[in-house]
């Protein structure tokens, strides 16, 4: 059986002869004192060897000392023709759509690209080695906002303040106020627990991105004399009515509402992290410099305890094993009657599946005080800090996030959610999207209220992983407030650790 | 002609003193090496334990055993050791009493039963992830086909793994579907290796079938199934790839046994040195009954060959029956667990 991170198998005491003449000795004095020996020789080789394996040995990302510095003259696309660049992507549409246009890259600079791609499931933990091994195999990669978090701190990521703020390395139509300001924003923080985002230190450029709505089936909402709900408690008694009475009016086995629920962080960041903040709820307050939970104050409690019941009531069986994939799938495939997450990944379903061409879409509930805060996900792209290409890496980078790749890429691949205000507003963009119901509207409903809802902090995985788990217990019956409670105790020294 | 040992070496080929001190070093060297890249990234995750390595710390320092001490006193250690000792527990008694059941099964030689051989090695060519993912597809309620034919049969109300007794429960049975195949191979190849004589005398004495299983073909049989458990409990409490494909650990932490907290803390949470207090811990746990079972195994098959094996090798009462040396031998290469 392969396991990750597994030590040395255990040496098993000698087995038995065969002849079956006597036992195992026990170890003797002197065979314990060797062994000390070899433990304690080991041990200091290992400690030396600590800091090959890339112990404290944080790689050199500053802004201070960045290579950026060393680029002068004038911006020339053509200037590091003949250099190869690895990238390290993630299989997704925008990597597709990366993979169709590279030949106008490779054109314009002369930089060739090798793509490796690696599935959703295993992408990141590709990345983590690869990052931690510091030998540069890679030159850029994709993440998400929230990997900065892990990433930044031990100096894997490239600082790029210092490289879009040089006019020698940047082309003159890069426009970074051209992105919207909350995506740009989501890729700057000081690594201080609990500060907000923001700030010169940019370790990504936003690349597409996901805002989290409410997509749901048109023609049975027609047939039943249904609209979108405008609240949290419209949308679970909605989605009641919906498991109830679809099925009977020719939709088998037709559920409410598909949101995701494996037990991963992954969890906690769509539809629930979204109507959580709508309804003005925080995951943390800032205390002095100490992290305190508050996903067990009442509000969050009743929150967290509506919730579930609105899944179990609702929601698919097998719900604890649902991630985006098995929710998704569900609207398309006709098994769910809306879904909560986000806004792309309803979009894909709506072609080549029984539900095409039936789908619409909507901001989903207000909150308090007709709040339509929303959290989102971005994939961005990144510069590997040890790469060996850093300025060649730099002009991929500028050119994968450029509005000439991003246009092209949103009107005529699957690139949908535009990253950049002026793709956003382009008419063949617009023309693009009017064809897909509510779409549109619902993107420009939200996207002023659309950042990342989180407390930043740097073990944003351990608290989101165990949060859904305690989501999955109160599904599973466990009651809201102890198991809150319980959570924020164990979370609280171990995001503050 | 008669000559001296020394006159019949040519005084032209005698090794110089010092090389013949120095062979033994250099045969041992190979060996010397491949010890010390088993042993070398073993005490470099020992030396983790006792700093506080993170990717959220950027500059570790020594903490001594403030890691295991961490560990050792919060609910998330007990509770995983909990679930991995029961997980290890229930997957092989199901492996070791479904494949000593199929084994009598197949026992004789038809042409049905080298057949369902062949078949039955199938599940051991599956990798386990691929197993776990193969199954999870198949017991999700919405697309797999569990819930239809637990319909049709007349069970409702079918939720997947959503209950952590159901989590639990589909975890060993995926288990067992993975490995009883090893368990009956293993007794198989014991029951094929056992003398006529016994199982004859038996007939002729007019022993009924059970009577002959309890008091001949069990206690003959045992040491190759002992061989079997211990192989089986061991995987067991290093279980990661199904559970973790199957249910992650969920729900909550009803199945997150200790190589899942490991995981989670070295790879997911990027904290090493808690990931590697984890796995240390393990490491002691299974050393720890893996030493004890191959003790145990030792006395019995000493017992099963009518072997005294001294005061801590058990009682030299042999099994009836029992062949001298033939079971003890067959399994002594294989038993180092």
């Amino acid at each position: 059986m392969t396991e990750p991170a597994a030590p040395s198998e255990p040496s098993t005491p000698s087995a038995p002869s065969g002849s079956g003449a006597s036992e195992p000795a026990g170890p003797t004095r002197r065979d314990i004192l060797r062994l000390a020996g070899v433990g304690v020789g080991a041990g200091a080789l290992g400690s030396a060897g600590l800091a090959g394996c890339g112990f404290g040995s944080p790689a050199n990302n500053g802004a201070k000392d960045s290579a950026a510095k060393k680029v002068s003259g004038g911006f020339d696309w053509k200037k590091h023709k003949g250099t190869t660049l690895r990238l390290l992507m993630n299989k997704h549409p925008y990597t597709d759509a990366l993979k169709a246009h590279r030949g106008e890259f490779q054109d314009k600079t002369g930089i060739k690209l090798a793509i490796d791609e690696f599935p959703e499931s295993n992408y990141f933990d590709k990345v983590t080695l690869e990052l931690k091994s510091r030998q540069g195999n890679y030159d850029a990669f994709m993440l998400g906002a929230y990997m900065v978090w892990q990433y930044g701190p031990p100096g894997y990521l490239e600082d790029l303040g210092p490289w879009i703020h040089n006019s020698s390395a940047t082309h003159a139509e890069f426009a970074p106020d051209d992105f919207f300001p909350n995506l740009i924003k989501a890729g700057q923080w000081n690594f201080v627990n609990g500060a907000p985002l923001g700030g010169k230190q940019q370790w990504m450029l936003p690349w597409g991105f996901e805002t989290n709505t409410v997509c749901y089936r048109s023609d049975v909402f027609a047939k039943l004399g249904l609209k979108p709900a405008e609240s949290f408690d419209d949308l679970t008694e909605l989605a009641r009515t919906l498991k109830a009475k679809a099925p009977g009016a020719g939709f088998d086995g037709m559920y409410g509402i598909a949101v995701r629920g494996s037990r991963e962080w992954a969890t906690i960041h769509p539809g629930f992290m979204t109507m959580y903040s709508r309804e003005g709820l925080k995951d943390f307050k800032v205390e002095g410099k100490k992290l305190v939970p508050t996903m067990n104050s009442p509000d969050a409690v009743d929150f967290t305890g509506r919730w579930a019941k609105m899944v179990r009531d609702a929601g698919p069986s097998g719900w604890t094993s649902y991630t985006w994939y098995q929710a998704s799938s569900d609207l398309g495939a006709g098994k769910a009657a809306m879904l909560f997450d986000a806004d792309t990944a309803s979009y894909f379903q709506n072609t080549d599946t029984p539900a095409a061409g039936k789908l619409a879409w909507h901001p989903g509930p207000k909150g308090k005080g007709g709040s339509l805060a929303t959290n989102m996900w971005i994939w961005s792209l990144a510069m590997n800090s040890s790469s060996k290409k850093k300025p060649a890496a730099w002009w991929f980078l500028q050119w994968a996030t450029s509005k000439e790749h991003l246009l092209w890429a949103a009107t005529k691949q699957q690139h949908i959610d535009a990253v950049r205000k002026s793709v956003a507003d382009d008419s063949a963009y617009k023309d693009r999207l009017k064809a897909v119901p509510g779409f549109l509207d619902t993107f420009q409903a939200v996207i002023d209220q659309t950042k990342i809802q989180f407390t930043p902090q740097r073990n944003f995985f351990d608290a989101t992983t165990s949060w859904a788990a305690a989501l999955q217990e109160i599904y599973g019956g466990a009651d809201a407030k102890a198991t809150l409670d319980k959570l924020a105790k164990d979370l609280e020294p171990r995001v503050n650790g | 002609m008669a000559t001296t040992g020394a006159a019949a070496v040519p005084s032209g080929t005698v090794t110089p003193r010092w090389r013949r001190r120095l062979r033994p070093y250099l045969l041992a060297t190979p060996a010397v090496l491949l010890c010390v890249g088993i042993l070398y990234p073993f005490f470099v995750g020992v030396a983790y334990t006792v700093y506080n390595f993170s990717d959220a710390n950027r500059e570790p320092s020594f903490v001594g055993l403030a890691n295991f001490t961490d560990i050792l006193g919060s609910d998330t250690l007990w509770h995983s050791a909990r679930v991995t000792v029961a997980f290890a527990v229930a997957a092989t008694t199901v492996e070791t009493v479904l494949g000593v059941g199929v084994a009598l099964l197949l026992q004789r030689s038809t042409l049905l039963g080298r057949l369902l051989e062949r078949l039955l090695i199938v599940p051991l060519m599956v990798a386990p992830i691929i197993a776990a993912i193969m199954w999870k597809l198949i017991l999700l309620p919405e697309v797999g086909w569990v819930r239809p034919i637990l319909a049709a049969v007349g069970v409702h109300g079918y939720r997947g793994t959503d209950g952590a007794g159901a989590a639990f429960f589909w975890s060993v049975v995926v288990d067992a579907w993975l490995y009883t195949p090893f368990v009956a191979i293993l007794a198989l190849a014991g029951l094929r290796s056992l003398p006529n004589s016994p199982f004859e005398a038996a007939a002729v004495d007019g022993a009924n079938w059970w009577l002959t299983f309890r008091r001949l073909t069990l206690p003959m049989l045992w040491p190759y199934v002992l061989v079997a458990v211990i192989f089986r409990f061991m995987d067991c409490l290093k279980v990661f790839d199904i559970i973790y494909g199957l249910t992650a650990g969920g729900p909550g932490d009803a199945t997150t046994t200790l190589q899942i907290n490991a995981y989670l803390e070295a790879i997911t949470y990027a904290r090493y040195s808690r990931g590697m207090t984890f796995m240390l811990i393990l490491w002691v746990v299974v050393y720890a009954i893996s030493f004890v079972l191959v003790r145990y195994l030792g006395r019995v098959q000493n017992r099963a060959a009518g072997i005294s094996a001294g005061p801590t090798a058990g009682t030299p009462d042999a099994a009836p029956g029992a062949p001298a040396g033939a079971p003890a031998g067959a399994v002594a290469g294989s038993g180092a667990g």
